[in-house]
C-alpha cells in the first residue's frame, strides 16, 4: 500500500535527504517499478552475474529532454533507449544499466511515478535490467523536473571489432529507417509551436537488431546511432574520422512525409534532426543487402535502406567531406549543425 | 508531400536544364540577382547551379532581413533586453547574429537577458499576456512577409489593452531596395553590379502582389520574374528570364502564380498602411541609407512603439573590420572575395551578418558549397603571391 503517492504530492528537499523519506521514494516508486534480482541485493554497488566472453564496454548520457513526456516516449524510456543504444553501437550486448535521477523540488510524484513505470517497462521490454540507482533532489528552480543520467555496461562479442578507421571507399552506406521522427515530436509539443502532427518520437531500443547484425555479418566497418545533430552530424564525423568523402542521394533518404512537411514549414533540415531509435551502418556493398534484409525483419528496422556511398579518400590534410546528390540532379555539401537549429524567419 | 514534391520532380528538371542550355546564347553572360535570401538557399540546397551553364550566373541579393539589419539596430534590442529590463521575444534567426563586441542575442541570454525565441507574433502577445507586470517587446524584422504579422499583433495589443506590449520595428521594404541595388547612388560606378534581371521574391510577392514592381521595371528596363522557393521554380524562371533577355523584354512576369497575384494581398496592405508609417530613410547593412525603405509605427500607435516607450541610448556600432558583407548584400563581391570566409568566418563564430543566417549568402556558400569555395580562394591567393 503506498504511502507517498498522495493525490497532488510533489517532491520534497527531504526525498534526497537521505533519510525515511529518500528509502519511501525509492522503495514504492523506484524499486517497485524496476524490480529485477541485482537491484533487489539492495547493495550499493550492484553484483553482476559473470559476463560472457569478450570485451566490457561501458557509456553514459544525460537526458534532459522538454517536454519530459512526448508522443512516442518520455524521458524514462528515452533514458534506457538511449544508453542500451549507445552500448548496442559498439556491436555489444547489454547486461545492466545505472540511473542517476536529479529531481526538482516541488515536482509532482505522480508525474515522476509515470515516468518511472515507463522507464521500468522499458527496461525490462529491453531485457537489460536497472541494476543500481541514484536520486537526489535539487531545490526549485536549479532544475527542469527531472533529469536522469543512465549509464549501460556491455560485452562486444569476440570477433566483433568496429571502428571508423574501418571505412573503406566503394562501402555502403545504410540507415535502419525513416529520419527526424523523434525530433519532430519534440518539437511539435514544445511551447509556442504545438502542431498537430500524428509523429511519435522512434525511441526504440536496438541492441537486439544490432546482435544478430554483428553475428551474421562480421564485416561491417561501423554502426552508430544518429541522435543529436541527426545524420548529417554522425556522417560527417565519421568522413572526418576516416578522412573519406561519402556521397548521400537525396532521393533515396527515408523522411516521412509529416515530418518533411514540419521541417520545411520551421525552415529546418531533417537531416539535423534527432532520432532515437535508429542506426546507421557503413559496410562492404556485398554485405548491404544481408543487412537490409536482417533489418527489415525487426520492427525498429522495417524502414531499412541504403542512402549512400563511401567515396575517395580524402586528399591528405584535407579534411573528411560529406556531399549529396540533390533531388534535381545538383551536389551539395552537407553541413553540420551550427549550434541549435533555428527556424528562419520566411 | 503534395505541392512540394511535384516542383522537385528530377525528370522536369533535367528537361527545363535541357531547356536553359539551349536558349542560353553562348556569346554573352545572365547575370541575374536573386533578390531574396530564400532563393540563394534553395538555389544552393538543391544545387542549381550545377544544372545551368556556366554563363548564366546567380548573384546573391540583399533579401535576407538578417543580414540586412544594421549592427546598430541589434545593439539597440540588447540594450532593451539589458538595460530597460524588458522580456525580448524575438524570431530564431535573430538569435546567432554577432553585434558589437561579438555579442549576441544568445549571449546577452547566457548573461541574464530575458530573451526569448518566438514562431510568431501570436507568442509574443501571449508572453505578454502571462507577463502583465513585464514590459515584453517584439523584435519586429523582415520584409512584406512579416510585416502583417506585426501589424496584427499591434492591432491585437491595441484591441485587449495591453499596456505592457510594443514592437522594436526594423521593418523594410523590397521596392527600394531593388532600386538602391541598380542605381547604387554612393557607389563607383566601376563597382556597381551589371544585372540582367531579377528573380523576384516569393513570399513578400504575395503579400504586395505582382503590381509592386511594375514601376521599377519599366523605368530600369531589367526583366524580372517573380520566382517559387522550389529548385523547379527557380529553374523556370531562369528560363524565362532567358528567354525576357533574348527577346529584348523587359517585364514584370509571375512565375509564382499559384499564390501571387497581381494585387497582393489587400487586406495585409491595408493592416501595414493603418499600422504603420514611411520612415523618411533607414541604414541598411551593406546598402547604407536607403530612402523609403523601411516602416515606423504610426503616431496613432505610438503606445506600442519601442522606441517611444523606452528611451534607446545613441551609440556607436562598428562592422567588423574587412568584413565584406556590405559588397556582398550588394552583390559586387562573392563570398570568396572574403578574406575571413570560412576561416575566421564560420556559421559557428560568424563575423558578419551573410554568416549567420542560414538565408545569407556566406552561409549558402559555406554550407553547401565550402570545398569549391575555399579551393578558389587559395588558388586566388597563390596567383597573387606569384
Amino acid at each position: 500500500m503506498s504511502t507517498i503517492l498522495r493525490p497532488g504530492a510533489c517532491v520534497e528537499m527531504a526525498h534526497g535527504g537521505g533519510g525515511l523519506a529518500t528509502t519511501r521514494l525509492i522503495r514504492e516508486i523506484f524499486a517497485r517499478h524496476f524490480a529485477n534480482p541485482l537491484l533487489d541485493q539492495g547493495h550499493d554497488a550492484a553484483r553482476l552475474d559473470p559476463l560472457p566472453p569478450g570485451r566490457l564496454v561501458m557509456s553514459t548520457d544525460a537526458h534532459v529532454v522538454s517536454p519530459l513526456e512526448f508522443p512516442g516516449g518520455d524521458i524514462g524510456s528515452l533514458a534506457v533507449h538511449g544508453t542500451v543504444n549507445d552500448v548496442a553501437m559498439a556491436g555489444a550486448w547489454p547486461v545492466a544499466l545505472a540511473a542517476a535521477f536529479i529531481i526538482e523540488e516541488g515536482f509532482p510524484l505522480a508525474d515522476l511515478d509515470r515516468i518511472a513505470a515507463s522507464m521500468g517497462a522499458a527496461a525490462r521490454a529491453a531485457g537489460v535490467p536497472i541494476a543500481t540507482g541514484d536520486t537526489k533532489v535539487v531545490e526549485r528552480g536549479h532544475g527542469d523536473g527531472v533529469f536522469i543520467t543512465t549509464t549501460g555496461v556491455g560485452v562486444v562479442p569476440e570477433g566483433v571489432n568496429m571502428a571508423p578507421a574501418h571505412i573503406a571507399p566503394g562501402m555502403a552506406i545504410l540507415v535502419s529507417g525513416p529520419l527526424g521522427d523523434h525530433g519532430v515530436a519534440i518539437l511539435s509539443r514544445r511551447q509556442g509551436l504545438e502542431f498537430g502532427t500524428a509523429i511519435q518520437s522512434d525511441s526504440a531500443a536496438l541492441h537486439r537488431m544490432v546482435a544478430q547484425m554483428v553475428a551474421q555479418v562480421p564485416g561491417i566497418a561501423v554502426l552508430r546511432d544518429p541522435t543529436r545533430g541527426g545524420l548529417s552530424a554522425t556522417l560527417n564525423e565519421l568522413a572526418e574520422a576516416a578522412g573519406v568523402t561519402m556521397t548521400l542521394e537525396e532521393a533515396a533518404l527515408p523522411v516521412r512525409p509529416e515530418v518533411a512537411g514540419a521541417c520545411e514549414m520551421l525552415g529546418l533540415d531533417p537531416l539535423h534532426i534527432a532520432n532515437e531509435g535508429k542506426l546507421v551502418c557503413i559496410c562492404p556493398p556485398e554485405e548491404a543487402e544481408a543487412l537490409l534484409a536482417i533489418m527489415r525483419a525487426h520492427p525498429e528496422g522495417a524502414g531499412a535502406v541504403r542512402v549512400g556511398t563511401v567515396g575517395e579518400r580524402a586528399a591528405p590534410g584535407t579534411p573528411g567531406l560529406l556531399r549529396m546528390q540533390t533531388l534535381i540532379g545538383g551536389m551539395r555539401v552537407v553541413d553540420w549543425l551550427a549550434g541549435e537549429p533555428l527556424p528562419r524567419i520566411c | 508531400m503534395k505541392y512540394v514534391s511535384e516542383f522537385r520532380d528530377p525528370a522536369l528538371a533535367q528537361s527545363l536544364a535541357r531547356a536553359i542550355a539551349r536558349e542560353a546564347r553562348p556569346d554573352r553572360t545572365y547575370a541575374f540577382m536573386e533578390f531574396c535570401g530564400g532563393h540563394t538557399h534553395a538555389i544552393f540546397r538543391y544545387g542549381v547551379q550545377d544544372l545551368v551553364p556556366g554563363n548564366v550566373r546567380f548573384i546573391h541579393g540583399p533579401g535576407c532581413p538578417v543580414c540586412v539589419l544594421p549592427m546598430r539596430r541589434l545593439d539597440d534590442a540588447l540594450e532593451l533586453a539589458e538595460r530597460h529590463g524588458v522580456i525580448l521575444a524575438t524570431y530564431g534567426d535573430m538569435m546567432r547574429v554577432p553585434g558589437s563586441g561579438r555579442r549576441s542575442m544568445l549571449t546577452a541570454r547566457g548573461a541574464g537577458a530575458d530573451i526569448r525565441m518566438v514562431y510568431s507574433t501570436l507568442d509574443a502577445l501571449e508572453i505578454a499576456r502571462a507577463n502583465p507586470t513585464r514590459q515584453v517587446v517584439f523584435m519586429g524584422i523582415g520584409f512584406e512577409t512579416t510585416t502583417p504579422a506585426s501589424a496584427m499583433a499591434i492591432l491585437a495589443a491595441r484591441r485587449e489593452g495591453l499596456r505592457n506590449f510594443s514592437v522594436f520595428c526594423n521593418h523594410v521594404l523590397t521596392p527600394p531596395a531593388m532600386v538602391h541595388v541598380l542605381e547604387a547612388p554612393d557607389i563607383d560606378p566601376a563597382q556597381a553590379v551589371r544585372l540582367d534581371g531579377f528573380l523576384g521574391p516569393s513570399h513578400v510577392s504575395t503579400v504586395i502582389g505582382a503590381r509592386a514592381y511594375r514601376p521599377l521595371v519599366a523605368r530600369y528596363g531589367k526583366p524580372m520574374v517573380i520566382a517559387g522557393f522550389e529548385p523547379l521554380d527557380v529553374m523556370q524562371s531562369v528560363l524565362m528570364l532567358i528567354r525576357q533577355v533574348n527577346e529584348g523584354r523587359a517585364e514584370v512576369e509571375n512565375q509564382y502564380a499559384r499564390v501571387v497575384t497581381e494585387e497582393g494581398n489587400l487586406r495585409a496592405q491595408a493592416m501595414m498602411d493603418e499600422v504603420f508609417v514611411l520612415r523618411d530613410s533607414f541604414e541598411w547593412r551593406g546598402l547604407g541609407s536607403v530612402p523609403l525603405s523601411a516602416r515606423a509605427i504610426a503616431p496613432a500607435f505610438a503606445e506600442f512603439d519601442a522606441e517611444t516607450r523606452f528611451a534607446i541610448s545613441e551609440k556607436q556600432s562598428r562592422e567588423t573590420k574587412s568584413c565584406e558583407c556590405p559588397a556582398i548584400l550588394r552583390g559586387v563581391k562573392s563570398p570568396k572575395d572574403c578574406k575571413l570566409f570560412g576561416r575566421a568566418c564560420t556559421p559557428e563564430t560568424p563575423l558578419g551578418a551573410c554568416m549567420v543566417s542560414s538565408e545569407g549568402s556566406c552561409a549558402a556558400y559555406y554550407t553547401y558549397r565550402r570545398a569549391e569555395t575555399m579551393a578558389q580562394m587559395d588558388r586566388a591567393q597563390m596567383e597573387a603571391a606569384e
